[in-house]
């Protein structure tokens, strides 16, 4: 395969991955922002949505102040925001009509019409009543594109590069969700049990898709420990940076098994995987969950350029 | 359809029939899902300038051109003899230029044209093919008579849509084809990549390892390379992909670097090696040029093959089919008449309200003139350029082209068309039975050019 291809098809599946975070943030943001209010403003909340999003400074130096519908308008379907959806679905779509001839036609076609009926929604006509069904869209057309991936595609390379971008990207997501969110609820905790803070540990669990798969593990209400924990080393959570990294670490062999040929990334992915395997919980938070998750997503950037490097993607 | 007399000729019978029975609306309704179906599958023509309003559709009309079967062996027995003259004019002129001595055609003509490459000259490509893959235009002009509009032996497009049509039609209307009994084309690829493989370098020790060679996703068939090369099953690689070490061309793989034999290439002349022809190019590959002539890479079609296909060699064409096969042509050439010549040009100027004048090195219905079609003023505005620079030019008469039905906006009616098989050249001549049938879309217009407004049509040979 070339260099480029397996770029192309690590950044497409990065974005379409990234697309689904984004609507998930979103969502949870918009949740959060619907609730009952006793004179203070939302915007911690847009602000917390943009920092986990990675889009803050942008959305500052565009819009200053920030407002619901201009928060809403920047991640849904700004092109000048390189992670909106509208940003991601462009650069999904254009990696994937480079790499046409690596794509089956169920993959291409989920991806080309997704950016077609995107790209067709006149951003004046989303009114907050349509919003959730929008990002409700974005994350079954990621969910198409990933099906389509998983149940036509060949078991090669191809396959390898596309599972290594998406959990490289999930993980990323994952971590910095974590970081920021539990950043910001860690001050209510005083005010544990309050109907708030439950909305807002359960918004957290939702962004990731697990509010209820959390019961189902714990039986239990929900706990910062516990939430932490789940996000971070349960492997039966398909979101865990654990889950993320038990996925890379076997993509990353399989790429090493059908080329015959290891590379520093492997050993890299199974060192912070095996890190993940080994971690307690309670001294992560005694020696600090931002400063962990921080080492994390350092680790994360580095395993990618590794890979990169690895495996030819720009020379 | 009807054909010259008015009759429904015996291979539309079980077509009109059929049509006989519709109704437009379904009809309406089918050309839409049809659309859709295209839309979907990003099977657009890239326009340069801007990403997404770059990509077009070629308009499709979903009514087929049909073949009968015994005039399609007719087409193949003169195409096949084109071809291989076509490719024997190629070697020639690039070695022992015998034709020219022989005086058939002006020395000139060939030295002074500038899809002539002396770097050619003496080069021998493996099993002397020049001309891998040709796209031969014809137009029907009489109950038995296909013409040879032109050749393209460089880089001929639009086979994909061949294949593409196909596939929505056989989608659409499978009960049509349970009426008709119509020849397959979908063995294209096969059959092309059999045709690289046979012209690989000698000598490999491994199966031969090919790539086609797109400028990128802004070609405005960049659609048709992705197309070709996944459904081979072979590396799309750009200009980047690649470079020369070692005196080898190689691609940039996962793995490192990786040895290619034989290049499917997509790009011009011009641009293929910058050391030797246009240096500012960055579609092309620096050293390439060296790796070909020492025989370590084949390049399909080969460099200099353009000469073939100038507008000024045209009219030389039957002449250079009886030099190198003994025979006259089988396909008769449209009668052309070259405005270098003083006689030529002389009798152009006197009828210029009767023929259509092209540029000799034009393409896509640009910079020419449809006498019948254009105003007075627009007559004497030409003729002014023709005599300003008469070797630029060539005249023939309008034809009357054949039509077939066609699904218009308020009925079905007929409109003219054009056709161009696909031959490829190899260890033996392969013809898909079928080929790109472009379409007029504007009633009584005679150009079928999709940058023009032309749409295509599937196109089908009759079993026997």
């Amino acid at each position: 395969m070339l260099g480029r291809t397996a770029n192309d098809l690590y950044w497409l599946s990065r974005y379409i991955e990234r697309a689904e975070n984004i609507a998930r943030l979103l969502e949870v943001g918009y949740r959060i922002v619907l609730l009952p209010r006793e004179g203070e403003s939302f915007h911690e909340e847009w602000r917390s949505t943009l920092e986990s999003a990675g889009c803050l400074q942008g959305y500052v130096q565009r819009h200053g102040e920030l407002m619901s519908q201009n928060v809403i308008d920047y991640m849904l379907f700004d092109t000048s925001n390189p992670s909106s959806i509208a940003s991601c679905l462009a650069s999904a779509r254009r990696n994937g009509r480079a790499q046409r001839t690596a794509l089956t036609r169920e993959m291409w076609e989920s991806l080309n019409s997704a950016w077609l009926e995107f790209s067709a929604i006149r951003p004046a006509t989303v009114t907050s009543n349509s919003l959730p069904e929008l990002l409700d869209w974005v994350r079954s057309r990621s969910a198409l594109y990933r099906g389509a991936l998983l149940n036509t595609i060949l078991r090669n390379d191809t396959y390898y590069f596309s599972q290594v971008g998406t959990f490289i990207e999930r993980a990323d997501s994952t971590a910095r969700i974590l970081d920021v969110k539990y950043y910001h609820l860690l001050p209510s905790s005083e005010m544990v049990g309050s109907e708030k803070d439950n909305y807002q540990w359960a918004a957290l669990l939702r962004s990731v898709s697990a509010h209820r798969s959390y019961r189902w593990v714990f039986k239990d209400h929900y706990r910062p420990l516990k939430i932490a924990d789940f996000m971070i080393l349960n492997r039966q959570m398909p979101r865990s940076l654990r889950s993320c990294y038990d996925e890379l670490t076997a993509a990353l062999r399989d790429l090493a098994v059908f080329y015959g040929i290891r590379h520093d990334c492997q050993t890299t992915a199974e060192a912070t995987r095996d890190l993940l395997l080994e971690a307690d919980m309670r001294n992560i938070f005694q020696s600090g969950l931002h400063e962990f998750v921080q080492d994390f997503i350092g680790r994360n950037n580095k395993l990618g350029n590794e890979i990169s490097a690895a495996y030819h993607f720009s020379d | 359809m009807n054909g010259f007399g008015g009759e429904v000729r015996a291979p539309y019978r079980a077509l009109a029939d059929w049509l006989g029975v519709q109704h437009l609306d379904t009809l309406r309704q089918k050309s839409a899902e049809a659309e859709v179906l295209f839309r979907r599958s990003g099977i657009t023509f890239a326009v340069y300038g801007a990403e997404e309003a770059g990509e077009r559709l070629i308009p499709f009309d979903i009514l087929p051109r049909i073949i009968a079967a015994e005039e399609w062996r007719r087409l193949e027995l003169g195409i096949e003899q084109r071809v291989r003259a076509l490719n024997a004019f190629l070697y020639d002129i690039y070695h022992r230029q015998e034709i020219l001595k022989a005086g058939k055609i002006p020395e000139e003509l060939i030295t002074q044209n500038s899809a002539f490459l002396p770097e050619m000259i003496g080069v021998d490509p493996p099993r002397g093919v020049y001309s891998h893959i040709i796209g031969v235009d014809l137009v029907r002009t009489g109950e038995n008579d296909f013409m040879v509009l032109e050749d393209n032996t460089r880089t001929p497009s639009g086979v994909s849509y061949m294949l593409e049509n196909r596939e929505t039609m056989m989608h659409l209307f499978p009960d049509l084809f349970s009426r008709n009994r119509v020849r397959p084309v979908e063995n294209y690829p096969d059959a092309l990549l059999k045709t690289l493989e046979s012209v690989a370098p000698g000598n490999l020790d491994a199966e031969p390892t090919i790539a086609l060679l797109t400028p990128g996703v802004y070609n405005s068939a960049y659609f048709e390379h992705s197309f070709l090369a996944d459904q081979m099953g072979v590396e799309l690689v750009e200009s980047t992909d690649l470079v020369v070490i070692d005196g080898l061309l190689r691609m940039k793989t996962t793995e490192g670097l990786k040895r290619v034999d034989v290049l499917y290439r997509r790009v011009d002349d011009d641009f293929l090696d910058p050391l030797v022809f246009d240096p500012t190019s960055l579609l092309g590959v620096p050293g390439i040029f060296d790796v070909y002539r020492s025989g370590r890479v084949t390049i399909v079609n080969a460099p200099g093959a353009g000469i073939a296909d100038d507008k000024a060699i045209y009219s030389y064409i039957p002449a250079i089919i009886e030099f190198y096969t003994g025979k006259s042509p089988i396909l008769p050439n449209v009668e052309t008449y070259n405005c270098r010549e003083p006689s030529s040009l002389k009798y152009v100027l006197e009828h210029l309200a009767e023929l259509v004048v092209k540029e000799v090195h034009g393409s896509g219905g640009y910079g020419m003139l449809v006498g019948p079609k254009s105003t007075k003023e627009q007559i004497e505005a030409f003729r002014a350029k023709l005599i300003a620079n008469p070797t630029n030019y060539i005249a023939q008469p309008t034809l009357a082209l054949s039509t077939c039905p066609t699904l218009a906006d308020s009925s079905v009616s007929a409109r003219h068309l054009d056709l161009r098989p696909f031959v490829l050249i190899g260890d033996q001549v392969r013809l898909m039975p079928g080929g790109l049938t472009r379409v007029a879309l504007k009633k009584g217009s005679l150009v079928v050019n999709s940058s023009q407004g032309g749409g295509t049509k599937d196109t089908w040979v009759l079993q026997e």
